[in-house]
């Protein structure tokens, strides 16, 4: 494989400290040296001038849809997104049909990752079999197969004995849990935050309080297991407290949010547009300042998209009968850049090397022998997010139409570009 | 805009009487009679035709007002309107209803008026009173009494003023159509 | 003078302005009911399709005999009798009714914004007669009509609306309603049925119906949905009763020229006693005729104007 130098551009490698103007060699799809100036010869050179280059980013909450709802995504169309995205790790959640809960499905799904050969997929194996929070899936087979961490995705395991034992278990295959918070006795099937907006439209509100019990008792548990939990999704005020506090501690606790939590609110659900419909909900404009903080205080570790593609016919239901969720691989660099006041570098460091590291997976970093799987993107070009043009099979996301700052200009995969000016390289 | 004065108040008075002298002698008195002003100047009308009544022949004549909103034919082009009320407290079948109106023009409120008046009853016959008659009609329908007849042209505008609203009786033509 | 609005979808995003159309309109119309001929032509040749997707009988008749008074032709679509108990969305019954170029669909629906979300899809006018537990707009302009019929203007009334404020669409519109016509609002229940910060919608929240029994004007009971004690929302019928329930003996410590209301069907013997529910006082049967009138004006309104074809 021939060498690459992609040159001129800022490169951003949180890892290793690096915010400076400087030039990347790549030899045989692995990084080999990041210097100031790089001259080789024999060397496709990508001239990055005006560029940001950083790692390619990792997406610790993905939806595939396969196997099972095909028609939605799938780990083909996934990956596509993902790297039009500029993400070339995503981590997928349990929550197909079948149900990840067992190695065959987890080994398949790597397979097929494998074939289409865009973004690695790293499957999260399910805590409970059938994500019933009733018994225990096989871990110790599913990390053999390749799964990263456990998750019974968007549900909450409310036995806390058995998610005790799986704190446990999980911690002796060297593995983080990944909690989907939400007491579902306080949820009680409801739509949206729990506020004056939930009064006003008539639909069932999810107390910020639901998030938070359950959060206070996962990192209970993890102080109970040792274990390392990572909550999902965080979207309240409340609960960003509750993790500050924890780390205070050095429990082993970590955090995401999502783009949308971040950058949306409950006052947007006026016209019940269900796209905007995510669990957890929007929450107030008071949560999103607060979760804000937390990413800058490092109280949140990651950023993550939770994307989870619909098809259209399930998201054009009445409001109670559509089904929770957005598309976020293609949107959520463009959407970070424009609405985060943070400093570019701490901003990449949430999309790769913490991700990465929550994960332990190789990826999310430029060290001297990694896999030279690099984004390379424009920070002050604007885009307009236009559906149609989704590469993810799925066009559920409110932000269409939005004109953002961020563009992806290529996306290199194990040294070769993939992705460039909008289009797969063939 | 010019406008130019028609009627003042002493000869709108002297037409609304004449008008129930009218309707009295054709009528053989009032005692069959009632009236039924079209909303909302000609309820004010039959209002002073019933009163004149009253000092000619020392008899009430009832008096109703009527509202043709629901029975208008261009409301699919014209839109809903303002709807006045209808109050007719009193039973029509049998009777002669006159019905008052300030100008008469079309013809198509009148025709309106007088579908609506069948679903109130079955009078003996029908008549029309009305302040100003400027031609110009588009169905066949004629008044039997007029307090002046006024050729127009269907630019020119025909306005009336009545106290109880505008605090003046008069009526003006316009041009301003 | 039409509406602002082609639609009927909430109160909350209806005008004062509208409102008191709707209301002097509905005041002109009433008159047609008493006719010995209940018909008038004005609508003639105009298609309304009713879609109840959730049982009721008093709405429906209303809306029906509404429509049939202003000689408008009327379909009526149940749950039972539609698609859509073969699994047909609300898009393509949406599709549907478009492609027969109904004027004016009036839809009843368990989902909340399920009126809105027809209106999104389809170009005839939508009215609203209940979606979910968010608004029942045409209840709550036929209290309105009702309450000004017998107390005059509102501005400066009292209202106390009991029971079930949480589950309840008609709690919604009547607070915002009747705090748009200037009057005061107050919601009793107990604690698990008073939604979040229903304070910002315009109420005062009390759970005390004594407490506020002798200072109000308007007494609205709602009707308590015995199924919802399954939830654990709610207290036990008898607890349920003795706090917020309303007979005579509580009725004596309200102001004289106090009036009750109710949007039926009543459950005698539980929010409302049956000696109550017979009392002079209690303008049920009031709300039920002004019910037609008013939604004759919204038809009339919406209907008579614009042609749905147009």
């Amino acid at each position: 494989m021939a060498k690459m130098i992609i040159k001129g551009g800022r490169l951003i490698d949180p890892l290793n400290k690096i915010d400076k103007k400087a030039d990347v060699l790549i030899n045989e799809g692995r990084v080999e040296r990041v210097e100031d100036r790089v001259n080789a010869k024999n060397a496709e050179v990508i001239d990055a001038s005006g560029m940001v280059v950083c790692p390619g980013l990792v997406d610790m909450h993905v939806h595939l849809r396969e196997p099972g709802r095909e028609d939605e995504e799938t780990i083909q169309t996934g990956c596509k997104a993902a790297i039009a995205g500029g993400i070339t790790s995503i981590a997928c959640m349990p929550n197909t049909q079948p149900v990840n809960d067992h190695e065959s499905v987890c080994s398949s799904i790597i397979e097929k990752a494998a074939e289409v050969g865009l973004a690695d997929v790293y499957p999260i194996g399910a805590i409970s079999k059938g994500l019933e929070g009733k018994s225990l899936s096989e871990m110790a087979h599913l990390a053999e197969a390749g799964a990263v961490a456990f998750s019974d995705d968007g549900k909450t395991v409310m036995d806390s004995n058995l998610l005790r034992r799986a704190f446990e278990y999980a911690n002796s295959l060297g593995k983080p849990l990944i909690v989907h918070c939400e007491d579902e006795n306080l949820s009680d099937a409801g739509q949206i935050n729990e506020s004056y907006i939930s009064t006003v439209l008539g639909l069932k509100g999810i107390p910020a309080e639901a998030e938070e019990f359950i959060i206070a008792r996962d990192i209970s548990l993890a102080k109970l297991s040792g274990a390392r939990v990572h909550i999902a999704h965080v979207s309240t005020s409340g609960s960003v407290s509750l993790i500050r506090e924890a780390k205070k501690h050095d429990l082993p606790v970590t955090a995401e949010v999502t783009p949308h939590h971040l950058f949306l609110d409950e006052e947007m659900l006026t016209d019940y547009d269900t796209n905007l419909k995510v669990n957890p909900p929007l929450r107030s404009k008071k949560d999103t300042e607060a979760l804000v903080k937390g990413l800058r205080d490092g109280t949140i570790d990651a950023i993550a998209t939770d994307h989870a593609p619909h098809a259209a016919f399930e998201k054009e239901k009445e409001f109670i009968y559509a089904p929770f969720g957005m598309v976020g691989l293609e949107t959520m660099l463009p959407l970070c850049i424009t609405n985060l006041d943070m400093n570019l570098s701490t901003l990449i460091e949430k999309l790769t090397v913490n991700p990465a590291k929550i994960l332990d997976i190789k990826a999310g970093n430029l060290s001297q022998g990694s896999r030279a799987d690099i984004l390379i993107f424009n920070n002050n070009a604007k885009v307009e997010v236009d559906s149609s043009n989704f590469f993810s099979m799925s066009k559920n996301t409110p932000y269409n139409g939005m004109k953002l700052k961020g563009k992806i200009e290529s996306v290199i995969k194990k040294g070769k570009v993939v992705f460039k000016e909008g289009k797969f390289v063939e | 805009m010019s406008k130019s004065l028609l009627l003042n108040e002493e000869q709108l008075d002297r037409a609304l009487t004449r008008i129930s002298h009218e309707i009295l002698e054709r009528n053989s008195g009032a005692k069959n009679i009632v009236l039924i002003g079209l909303q909302s100047r000609g309820v004010f009308l039959a209002k002073r035709l019933a009163s004149k009544i009253i000092n000619i022949e020392k008899i009430e004549v009832p008096v109703g007002s009527l509202d043709i909103g629901l029975y208008r034919d261009d409301i699919s082009t014209g839109g809903a309107k303002e709807l006045k009320k209808t109050e007719i407290g009193f039973d029509i079948t049998d009777k002669s209803v006159v019905l008052v109106d300030d100008v008469l023009f079309t013809g198509r409120t009148i025709r309106a008026a007088m579908d609506a008046l069948i679903d109130y009853g079955r009078p003996s016959q029908v008549q029309l009173a009305v302040l100003v008659d400027r031609g110009h009609r588009e169905l066949p329908i004629r008044p039997d009494y007029i307090g002046k007849n006024i050729p127009t042209s269907l630019a020119q505008k025909v306005e009336v003023k009545l106290k109880e609203e505008n605090n003046e009786d008069s009526v003006y033509l316009g041009e301003d159509a | 003078m039409p509406l602002e609005t082609k639609h009927l979808l909430a109160i909350k995003n209806l005008s004062s302005q509208d409102i008191n159309t709707i209301l002097e309109t509905a005041d002109s119309l009433q008159e047609v009911s008493t006719r010995d001929i209940k018909k008038v032509p004005t609508l003639r040749g105009r298609t309304i399709v009713n879609l109840f997707l959730e049982p009721s009988t008093r709405t429906r008749t209303s809306f029906e005999l509404a429509a049939k008074r202003l000689s408008a032709d009327t379909v009526g679509i149940s749950k039972s009798s539609s698609a859509v108990i073969k699994g047909e969305s609300l898009k393509d019954t949406a599709k549907t009714l478009g492609a027969y170029n109904v004027d004016a669909v009036v839809i009843r629906h368990p989902a909340p914004g399920a009126a809105a979300y027809l209106a999104d899809y389809m170009d005839a006018s939508i009215i609203n007669a209940g979606d979910g537990a968010h608004e029942h707009p045409t209840q709550a302009l036929l209290d309105l009509f009702t309450a000004n019929q017998h107390l005059g203007s509102l501005k400066g009334k009292k209202i106390a609306i009991i029971g079930d404020i949480y589950h309840s669409r008609v709690a919604r519109s009547n607070i915002l309603a009747f705090s748009k016509m200037g009057a005061k609002v107050l919601v009793v229940g107990p604690p698990g049925l008073i939604p979040k910060e229903v304070e910002k919608m315009g109420a005062q929240v009390s759970y005390d119906f004594d407490e506020v029994i002798p200072e109000v004007d308007i007494i609205y009971m709602l009707r308590i949905q015995l199924e919802r004690q399954q939830q654990n929302l709610f207290l036990s019928v008898r607890e349920y009763v003795k706090r917020y329930g309303l007979n005579s003996k509580r009725l004596a410590r309200a102001k004289d020229c106090v009036v009750v209301m109710h949007p039926g069907p009543m459950n005698r013997g539980i929010e409302i006693s049956a000696e109550v529910a017979d009392m002079a006082k209690n303008l049920v049967t009031d709300q039920v005729s002004s019910g037609v009138a008013v939604r004759m004006a919204v038809l009339y309104l919406l209907v008579g104007g614009v042609s749905g074809l147009g």
